[in-house]
């Protein structure tokens, strides 16, 4: 079954420099009521620009219809079923989004005195103890403004760490090969080098395959539980006291806590310093790719190098303290993203602990029920019970010639977002594919009929699908000339050779 | 509350397919040790009406620009949002799709993001740009690490007016690769010299305007820079101030990046916010990273792609030109609108108000008896002098004006300087009341 429907009527839409026309106008602006000045007058003129060469000149009536169009040439968690695995595309209530945004918050200067900004360092306050709490540790930071910057910050701690102890030569970081790419790029900023460990044959990490890698350069293990083959790290606390033993330190990419909360505590299990996704776990909106929040949680052995600023609560005041001689330093302009972390606040205010729990436990029932449906079809590459997300393979479609770039696209003819394609890379062909709690049995039946029927057509009709997708705006892209003739953007016709 | 649509039919159909009697089954690979046997220790949940309240009664307590007659500037820009803006980002298909690794389903986000990459293109004068950067102190950061990167030099120049936290976010931030970083020195017109360059300089990195307000020359900063064979970056926190200055490439910087909050982001606190960074086309292969091409379909229509994947982290690993994998969409996509609906004319036309509004301060505050220490040109922003500035910020901040940033805060030398900008949101009246009130 696909998602059944018509398309609406879908326009063309030209680039916002084609549309402009010379001298249209565009929102009127208000009189300042002070004398004009002119620029060349008060500037030296060789500094002064006479034009922007080629920015648009449109009504506000022509802005509105061309983002509104373009809007409709994308595919959201509000348009329908987008089971990306690893990105934990759940429903990003409206209710958050107003909540970040009202007026006294979202308005407010980074920079405003101490005694204008205690609501919202009230609010961020809050919000670091409920995530210390989730993740069992003992402090937090909501400074990073990603989850790859927390990668990073949370690596350089580490590192200064270390340092703080005098172990300089303590700058080897391990990585298993189920990792997102963000782990070895951001610990490799930090100037650290990389040692990948293989995951055993069952898709988790056996002691025994971390124990020959750690000796006293060991700075740390980078860890992802659940991991990216959906997959619970069984042996994670043992994994966590053969690092301690040689003298290194936990991270945990917190990517997955969609499986865990409420459920059990990474701080139970060993790990020292970890981040979340916002975006994921907490339900604010990915907005095309960003910008996400990534608060980092850390054991008080790591606290006094926190990045700068940190909260401090005196009573009931709070304000933002810099004097931390141990800390990294800064890692953001001002201080992280407050309009995302505080929708993270607004979700796990008014889902409370029976509320989140009541979502992972939901999470891993999707997953689990898809998995059980899908693997009649698809290749299961490894036969575990899983947690929030399940990866199957192309294997028994290959023969066909049917790949799984193919069985992606063709998901879009039925009416779905395709899961995560060709990661994690220890699978071959893989689909990672993560429901969230919010997915109903109706969508997730129709998800798996449209994966059987890809299956079917893929043995009877394998062009249905190799030459899909046909429903979405445009067919399948040309990636090659992308790369090998990069137009990275506009230019005027008349400007180009 | 918890969003989940579950019937208890439906749990029970779906647990008897999986072949578990109870959901506490589907955990048991969780060592039994690691799981939690206390519910979580947190506040009773909220209905919708009460979590509204509660978090407007903690907006309440602050003292926001929009409640105050504020003149901050530093980095983080009050400037008027057309309600277009915030109608045109709310789409649910823009705020809930994510990354456009499918790109036949994301050709909004895909398209809007060309156009941004042009727009930052247009007004800085350089080739290539993106809208991969977290904000203005790691577009800094990032791009003294593409000069690092370009040059395999060590030192480092950074301008006493480049913004004190962006100095701290690139000081973290190349710490891990041995960046060697040297504060340059400072003239007394408030502008930087630049003439005295060591033979192995990677990059020379200024603040336009800088910190202190003071427009600086960039083309001179440019040729020293070429002379030592290391890069110029320029670096912009208020956006603005490129609709009227000579755009950085135009100049010979060979990057230019910035924050792009001023085009219709809210203040929000210091975040989310977008960093922009461009670069000449010679160097795009060290850009960190997302980036938007154009490309055809199978049938030969336009479409447009993410591409040049080849420097990310997600196949380059540790070998990736950086560990970004963000695009800022939902502020790309602010800024993407509020500078269509500003437009050519209006984005101009909008700078020489903030211009003529600083232009106007500066002479009331002059006439008020107050000394402008800087004789160099500037912006919408400036430093003025002001004698027993603590207790007199703290008593006009009793009435809800805040006057600016006093720069005493970050530099102790500075005591008495007050850090002051105007936009658009203040009115004659307003800067007529803080001559008043600043000299009272």
């Amino acid at each position: 079954m696909s998602t059944p429907g018509r398309s609406g009527l879908i326009f063309d839409e030209a680039l916002l420099f084609e549309r402009s026309r010379v001298d249209r106008p565009g929102i009127p602006l208000e009189d300042p009521e002070v004398p004009c000045v002119d620029p060349r007058e008060v500037i030296e003129p060789k500094l002064v620009r006479d034009d922007i060469e080629g920015f648009p000149e449109l009504s506000e009536l022509d802005v509105v219809r061309h983002f509104t169009r373009l809007s409709q040439w994308n595919y959201g968690i509000d348009s329908g079923f987008y089971p990306l695995g690893s990105c934990t595309m759940k429903y990003n209530p409206k209710l958050n989004d107003l909540a970040a945004q009202l007026p006294g918050l979202v308005d407010l200067h980074p920079l405003a005195p101490e005694t204008a900004i205690q609501g919202t360092l009230a609010l961020a306050h809050e919000l670091e103890e409920a995530l210390a709490e989730i993740a069992g540790l003992d402090r937090v930071t909501l400074q990073p403004a990603a989850g790859a910057q927390a990668e990073l910050v949370g690596m350089m701690m580490i590192r200064a760490y270390h340092r703080s102890r005098g172990d300089d030569q303590r700058v080897r970081v391990l990585i298993p090969d189920t990792a997102h790419g963000t782990n070895p790029a951001s610990a490799a900023l930090t100037g650290m080098e990389i040692a990948e460990v293989k995951s055993g044959a069952d898709g988790i990490l056996h002691p025994e395959q971390l124990a020959p890698l750690l000796d006293e350069r060991t700075s740390a293990l980078m860890l992802t539980n659940p991991n990216t083959l959906g997959l619970f790290e069984t042996h994670a606390e043992e994994l966590a006291e053969r690092v301690h033993a040689a003298g290194g330190l936990v991270y945990l990419d917190g990517a997955n806590m969609n499986a865990l909360m409420g459920v059990a505590k990474p701080g139970h299990m060993g790990v020292d310093v970890m981040h979340f996704n916002l975006h994921k776990t907490f339900s604010t909106p990915h907005g095309g790719g960003g910008p996400g929040s990534g608060p980092l949680a850390v054991r008080n052995i790591l606290a006094p190098f926190l990045p700068t600023p940190v909260i401090h609560r005196e009573g009931d005041r709070y304000r933002l303290d810099n004097e931390f001689p141990y800390s990294i330093g800064r890692v953001h302009a001002f201080f992280g993203n407050a309009g995302i972390y505080l929708r993270a606040l607004a979700y796990i205010r008014t889902l409370g602990a029976a509320g989140l729990t009541e979502v992972t436990q939901r999470a891993v029932l999707n997953a689990n029920y898809l998995l059980a449906r899908l693997r009649e079809q698809y290749d299961v590459p490894h036969d575990r019970r899983v947690m929030h997300e399940c990866v199957l393979t192309d294997r028994r479609q290959q023969a066909t010639g049917v790949t799984t770039a193919d069985i992606a696209k063709r998901l879009m003819d039925y009416g779905f977002h395709p899961p995560t394609i060709y990661f994690p890379l220890v699978v071959h062909g893989a689909l990672m594919i993560e429901p969230t709690e919010c997915e109903s049995l109706e969508s997730l039946d129709a998800f798996i009929e449209a994966m059987e029927r890809i299956a079917n057509e893929a043995a009877t009709s394998p062009e249905l699908v190799t030459g899909a997708p046909r429903r979405p705006k445009v067919r399948r892209l040309d990636e090659v000339r992308a790369a090998r003739h990069p137009r990275l953007r506009w230019s005027a016709p008349d400007a180009e050779s | 509350m918890s969003y989940v649509p579950h019937t208890p039919d439906e749990i029970h159909t779906m647990l008897e397919c999986i072949g578990v009697s109870r959901v506490e089954d589907l955990f048991d690979t969780i060592p039994r040790s690691l799981r939690q046997r206390a519910e979580l220790k947190l506040p009773a949940p909220l209905s919708e009406r009460s979590l509204l309240a509660y978090v407007r009664a903690r907006a309440e307590l602050n003292l926001s620009a929009g409640r105050s007659s504020s003149f901050l500037g530093a980095g983080a820009y009050h400037h008027f949002i057309p309600a277009t803006v915030d109608a045109l980002v709310s789409r649910g298909e823009f705020a809930t799709a994510y990354t456009p690794y499918q790109a036949e389903v994301s050709q909004g986000t895909l398209q809007a993001i060309f156009e941004f990459q042009t727009m930052i293109c247009q007004l800085t004068g350089l080739e290539v740009a993106n809208a991969s950067l977290y904000d203005g102190g790691s577009a800094a950061a990032e791009a003294a690490l593409m000069a690092l990167r370009l040059t395999h030099r060590k030192r480092i120049y950074l301008s006493p007016a480049l913004h004190p936290h962006y100095q701290q976010v690139i000081r973290t931030y190349t710490r891990g690769v041995g960046a060697e970083l040297e504060l340059l020195p400072a003239e007394t017109d408030g502008r930087t010299a630049t003439t005295e360059l060591a033979p192995d300089t990677a990059a020379v990195i200024l603040q336009q305007p800088g910190f202190f307000g003071c427009i600086e020359d960039l083309a001179r900063a440019a040729e020293c820079a070429r002379e030592v064979g290391a890069l110029c970056i320029s670096v912009t926190p208020e956006p603005l101030a490129l609709a009227l200055l000579r755009p950085p490439g135009e100049l010979g910087v060979d990057i230019a990046c910035g924050e792009a909050q001023g085009f219709g982001v809210p203040l929000s606190f210091g975040g989310p916010y977008i960093g922009f960074l461009a670069a000449r086309q010679k160097f795009v292969r060290q850009l960190p990273g997302r980036l938007i091409g154009e490309t055809v379909d199978s049938e030969g229509q336009r479409a447009f792609v993410m591409t040049l994947t080849t420097r990310e982290q997600h196949i380059r690993r540790e070998r990736a030109t950086s560990n970004i994998c963000t695009n800022q969409g939902l502020c790309m996509l602010r800024v993407t609108i509020y500078l269509a609906l500003l437009g050519r004319k209006g984005l101009r036309s909008l700078a020489e108000i903030n211009l003529s509004l600083a232009t106007y301060a500066k002479s009331k505050l002059q006439q008020a008896g107050l000394r402008l220490p800087y004789s160099a040109p500037t912006f919408n922003e400036f430093v003025v002098e002001v004698p027993d500035l603590e207790a007199r910020h703290a008593a006009l901040v009793e009435q809800g004006i805040v006057p600016g940033l006093p720069l005493g805060e970050l530099d102790p030398q500075r005591r008495d300087q007050l850090l002051v900008c105007t936009t658009e949101m203040n009115s004659r009246e307003d800067i007529d009341r803080l001559a008043r009130e600043l000299t009272a």
